[in-house]
């Protein structure tokens, strides 16, 4: 006999999908089928049942080989890594829940850490952005229930946030929205023609890092003022007609991601795509939404937000809580040496950060609390494997629109796993043993 | 637990009606008792201080998703005032938008033990829970807001007020909420196509019905459950010149509905900030107080409560449900705009704002909600608030007491101001001699506020059975003192005591308490039709799905649940 | 042998979600993100086949990842490296005071190199921490 659970919450990306339905074992030890997930998302939950699964902490050895030790030494190690260093890295916190973020918190308070979530690498820009310019912003629901204009911006959501288009933004029919799709005009702004381009009614191909000179010239044209022919590619009537179309809309949406926030600009471009949004606001009703890539590096901003008044970057290390993008971002940090230690959880730095980044964190005593092997595993001197959030353990994540949903636990954990907030749990009381706090 | 006798104080109390006479308090197993009967307690010596019970605050946003854009958003808002943690206390930083562990702390220095959230949407209800989770030692609760939610409108357009508060009570539930809150009824509705609902007969968009429907119709289900709080309301055009019209209808749908609530409160309608509402004139330019029309009308009905909503004079971060409000503001002052449309219930914008004494219509704001208060003839119905952070940070509180027990401190602030005959002609403060004493300040602070929200059977004095809320300061009212004596005191508490746990030793936080989150279990006939629309509306138009809705036990590791039984 | 420059832009895919999700250290993910898209129209510039291995060198690094068509294209002088460990070997680290590492807009250097392999994310990672990458 199997069971069906449903309702269940995807903890693969930022849309934060809760409508998976997961057949399990009776003894609810194995998962076997996954329905309603993307490709993504179900085999998210169908490799947390690999048998080459790591369950155990390791050691690297001065040979390169791993030596199995126990989660206490694991914490042990983690402590006094953490609170013999000066200024430690604490990073990732992307793929873990609301409540292990929280005791994570703990620790860096307790070590004086730099507490730095993978926005930094993502959507950072986009939160320094929304420090100079605010954000008029929404919930999907009403982008489902009520927009009619659909602007994809730098972010190619077939690919990154697949089940996106359909749940929320293009194709749902909403409370206003009867007709779905074909009530709506959507708009790509991409240099390539990506797999949303081709199901857009308008592709600007825009030039690769001119999105400032367009997201401006945008707001000349919504004012009807004079264009040069040519702005990032694009011909001016194309501009005059995208204003035209967004102006005539009802109720406009951007959705922005990595091709804004990494091309050369930078936070200045989304500063230049909130101020767009903002004229819109003068027109017709318009929002606009950065599309967050882990399912819940939200909520580590907003964690850290209530905790400490900033969502990413916050050095610990003074005492205090202290706020400065490029200085306080992790490959700022690395790449000046200016930490000495490096504790990971919840992210891979190891592929995604420069390799300039990874080669530091090499170097530097480091952990990495992981269910994966990943290269970050692989450069670390200790992997902590732990139960996947959302599959073995539930807990609170915020979904891109800052939403907060609890996911669910569906399977057991291998015997005798720990999870994040467990793991951290006993580095905390074994760092204040240290600190005699 | 430890029992405590806090000894010969100048004890100010409504409850007890004692009115700075020398008393002595006992605290035992968390309640406040006889003096005979504690056996060992351990003595706090209070001579020559003032004991009060500690603050109830009705009305603050200091949980929760707008909240926490104020604080995301605004890094200068931390500037120069971040603390390290040392003995019990964490880390704490923001001035405007203070870091949840600073909130609790700076509530509790001012003697505060009672926090309400003002708004919570539903959708974000867990985010709010979060955040009140992280405060350490205060009580709280949460509004959830009503005024523009679908389920709301539809109902109430065909006056259907049963299945209005049987909604009202899955809502609370699912929620873990305390109360019905109500932000700029239908206007929010209206935002989320770029427009808003001016007045009370202002239809919104699409759903035929008006501000005044659903004010009235809201009320009337919230006596129908007979809530331990009233129908919680911020009226229509906030913050507009000559709003007092709108402000005094709305305040007129509340005739002839009589209180219908086991919670010992005499009003229907709370009505917030009320500052923000009561405004002359028709355009910036000849802005003017209308403080006397409404406090004509609030003194001449007893079944309506208010608060301030006091200007304090900063730099603050304002927020509100009210998301045309918001834009609005972001067009008069440039300042940076964050919105938060929320499907199917309700939105929200945040902008930052400066209140300056050399601006007039700030000056004029400030003495607007001072004349509200000194006003009042009944200080059991006008409580002190700042909406915080709206009209400025709750930490000035304490300046707001020196404001309203003294006159020499209002007359020193009006000779500050830039504009200062403007803004005298445009107000009545200048001519008001009125000072307020402590007993009445009490009333403002504790017992009123508790009253009004159906918890003076817990909070708000010093009465034995009542929780051991107390707080001592360092203030003797028999002495002389200048106007600044007044804040430095009731600014830092020397000791406080939440639930008999003693919090605040001789200034310094000793203990984290044991925070509780309140909501309100409203029990009615099940009602088919509202759970079929319930499940049609989140099968067809909401992004989660109702399993996934309802905020489940451990967002609330201290509940307090008051039941209230409307089967009958 | 040509060699032809481009602009170089990293980014997710879904081959590259759902390879990640399976496990970075096998086969599957070097398949997914140790490629490099190509327009046909700079394919033709190079002058080599489909599926041949490349050097991609930029100012900060260099890397083998095989060339592949454009599956999102055209776009003739734009190259695509899903990221990965791949494309970070050669993307722009520069934060310019943002925190943010320049991930999209890398000129780079492509040119056949036939008989050298696409490592490995694990075996990448680790030589060139070590120092021991060509």
């Amino acid at each position: 006999m199997t069971k069906t659970v449903t309702d269940v919450v995807c903890p693969f990306c930022g849309t934060l999908c809760d409508d998976l339905e997961v057949v399990v074992s009776d003894d609810g030890k194995k998962l076997l089928e996954v329905y309603n997930a993307c490709a993504i998302g179900a085999e998210k939950f169908l490799h947390s049942q690999a048998k080459d699964r790591i369950t155990r902490p390791r050691m690297r050895q001065e040979d390169g080989s791993w030596k199995e030790i126990s989660y206490d030494e694991a914490a042990d190690y983690t402590a006094r890594m953490l609170a013999d260093a000066k200024k430690p890295l604490m990073y990732g916190w992307s793929s873990t829940n609301c409540e292990a973020q929280s005791v994570g918190s703990e620790i860096g308070e307790a070590v004086g850490a730099v507490m730095d979530n993978t926005a930094t690498v993502c959507h950072g820009t986009s939160l320094i952005a929304v420090q100079d310019i605010g954000i008029p912003s929404c919930t999907l629901g009403e982008v489902k229930n009520r927009a009619d204009r659909i602007l994809f911006w730098g972010c190619n959501p077939a690919h990154a946030h697949p089940r996106h288009m359909s749940r929320y933004s293009i194709f749902p029919r909403g409370f206003f929205t009867g007709k779905g799709h074909t009530g709506r005009k959507v708009i790509v702004v991409d240099p390539r023609v990506t797999d949303t381009a081709r199901v857009a009614d308008v592709h600007l191909q825009i030039e690769q890092g001119h999105d400032y000179e367009l997201l401006d010239a945008l707001r000349v044209a919504f004012k009807g003022e004079q264009l040069p022919d040519v702005v990032a590619g694009i011909p001016k009537a194309k501009i005059y007609e995208v204003a035209e179309t967004l102006k005539s809309g009802r109720f406009a949406i951007i959705f922005f991601g990595m091709g804004v926030t990494q091309s050369i600009g930078k936070n200045h471009n989304i500063d230049a795509a909130i101020a767009v949004t903002r004229d819109l606001n003068e027109y017709t009703k318009a929002a606009i939404m950065p599309m967050r890539g882990h399912y819940n590096v939200t909520g580590s901003g907003q964690v850290w937000g209530w905790q400490f008044g900033f969502p990413f970057a916050v050095d610990l290390s003074r005492g205090f809580a202290r706020y400065n993008p490029g200085e306080t971002t992790s490959n700022d940090l690395l790449r000046r040496d200016e930490v000495d230690a490096v504790f990971v959880l919840g992210s891979d730095p190891g592929a995604h950060f420069p390799f300039s980044s990874v080669r530091k964190i090499y170097d530097l005593p480091s952990v990495a609390v992981e269910p994966h092997e990943t290269p970050t595993t692989e450069i670390c001197k200790v992997h902590v494997p732990v139960a996947f959030v959302g599959v073995e353990v539930g807990g609170c994540a915020y979904r891109m629109d800052n939403v907060p949903i609890e996911t669910r636990k569906v399977v057991d954990a291998p015997e005798g796993m720990m999870t994040d907030e467990e793991f951290l749990k006993s580095v905390l009381m074994r760092v204040r043993e240290i600190k005699g706090v | 637990m430890a029992e405590f006798l806090i000894k010969n104080g100048f004890v100010f109390d409504p409850i007890l009606g004692i009115k700075g006479d020398v008393a002595d308090i006992a605290i035992k197993d968390g309640k406040i008792v006889e003096t005979s009967a504690v056996t060992k307690p351990k003595i706090i010596d209070a001579s020559g201080k003032t004991v009060m019970a500690g603050g109830v605050d009705i009305h603050a946003h200091v949980a929760g998703p707008k909240v926490n854009i104020g604080r995301n958003f605004r890094p200068e808002d931390k500037l120069f005032n971040c603390t390290p943690g040392h003995g019990i206390e964490r880390m704490q930083g923001g001035f405007s938008v203070p870091t949840t562990i600073r909130t609790g702390y700076n509530y509790a220095r001012m003697g505060y033990t009672t926090v309400m959230e003002a708004a919570m949407p539903p959708l974000y209800a867990r985010h709010t829970h979060e955040e009140m989770r992280d405060t350490p030692i205060l009580d709280q609760g949460a509004y959830p807001v009503f005024g523009n939610n679908w389920f709301v409108l539809e109902y109430l357009k065909n006056h259907e007020i049963e299945n209005t508060a049987a909604y009202i009570a899955w809502l609370l539930r699912a929620t873990k909420g305390y109360a019905v809150k109500v932000v700029n009824p239908g206007g929010t509705e209206a935002w989320a196509w770029g427009l808003n609902c001016d007045n009370v007969h202002d239809p919104v968009p699409y759903f035929d019905i008006t501000p005044a429907q659903i004010i009235k119709g809201l009320i009337e289900a919230n006596e129908y459950l007979g809530l331990p709080h009233s129908m919680h309301m911020h009226a229509n055009n906030l913050g507009n010149p000559g709003n007092y019209t709108t402000t005094l209808d709305s305040f007129k749908l509340s005739e002839g509905i009589k209180p219908n609530s086991k919670f010992g409160r005499d009003q229907v309608m709370h009505h917030t900030h009320v500052q923000f509402h009561s405004y002359g004139g028709d355009s910036w330019a000849n802005v003017e107080s209308k403080a006397k029309e409404i406090m004509g009308y609030v003194n001449s009905h007893d079944n309506i409560t208010i608060d301030m909503g006091q200007v304090t004079l900063d730099e603050t971060t304002t927020m509100t449900a009210d998301g045309p409000f918001e834009h609005h503001l972001t067009e008069l002052n440039h300042l940076k705009w964050a919105n938060a449309d929320v499907e199917l219930e309700t939105g929200s914008g945040v902008v930052p704002y400066v209140y300056s004494p050399n601006i007039k219509v700030c000056a004029i704001q400030w003495c607007i909600g001072l004349e509200l208060a000194l006003l009042a003839k009944d200080p059991m119905r006008v409580f002190m608030t700042t909406d915080h952070p709206n009209a400025g940070p709750f930490i000035r509180y304490p300046r707001i007491m020196k404001w309203l027990m003294s006159q020499e401190a209002r007359e020193q602030q009006i000779d500050a101001f830039k504009h200062k005959d403007k803004v005298v002609d445009a107000t009545n403060l200048a001519g008001i001699d009125r000072e307020l004493d402590l007993y009445e300040i009490a009333q403002m602070t504790r017992a009123g506020p508790a009253k009004s929200l159906g918890l003076a059977h817990m909070y708000g004095g010093l009465a034995p059975g009542l929780e051991a809320d107390v707080a001592v300061f360092d203030f003797n009212p028999n002495e002389s003192y200048v106007p600044d004596d007044i804040e430095n005191a009731f600014s830092n508490a020397r000791h406080l005591f939440k639930a008999g746990v003693q919090i605040i030793s001789d200034h310094e936080i000793v203990s984290n308490g044991n925070k509780r989150t309140l909501w309100v279990n409203a029990r009615v006939n099940e009602n088919p039709q509202v759970m079929r629309d319930v499940k049609e509306k989140f099968l067809r138009y909401y992004t989660v799905t109702l399993n996934n809705y309802e905020v489940s036990g451990h967002y609330l590791p201290n509940p307090y649940v008051i039941e209230v039984d409307a089967t009958q | 042998m040509a060699t032809i420059r481009v602009n170089l832009i990293t980014g997710r895919t879904i081959q590259q979600g759902v390879s990640m999700e399976a496990g970075k250290e096998k086969p599957a993910y070097t398949a997914a993100c140790g490629i490099i898209e190509l327009d046909p129209a700079d394919f033709k510039k190079l002058g080599v086949f489909r599926n041949t291995n490349v050097r991609v060198t930029s100012q900060y690094g260099s890397v083998i990842v095989k060339a592949v068509e454009a599956t999102q294209g055209p776009h003739p002088g734009v190259a695509y490296i899903p990221m990965g460990p791949w494309a970070n070997m050669i993307v722009n680290p520069n934060t310019y005071s943002t925190g943010m590492p320049t991930f999209k807009g890398t000129p780079v250097e492509v040119e056949v190199a036939k008989s050298e392999p696409v490592l490995g994310s694990l075996e990448l990672v680790r030589k060139g921490c070590r120092g021991e990458l060509a």
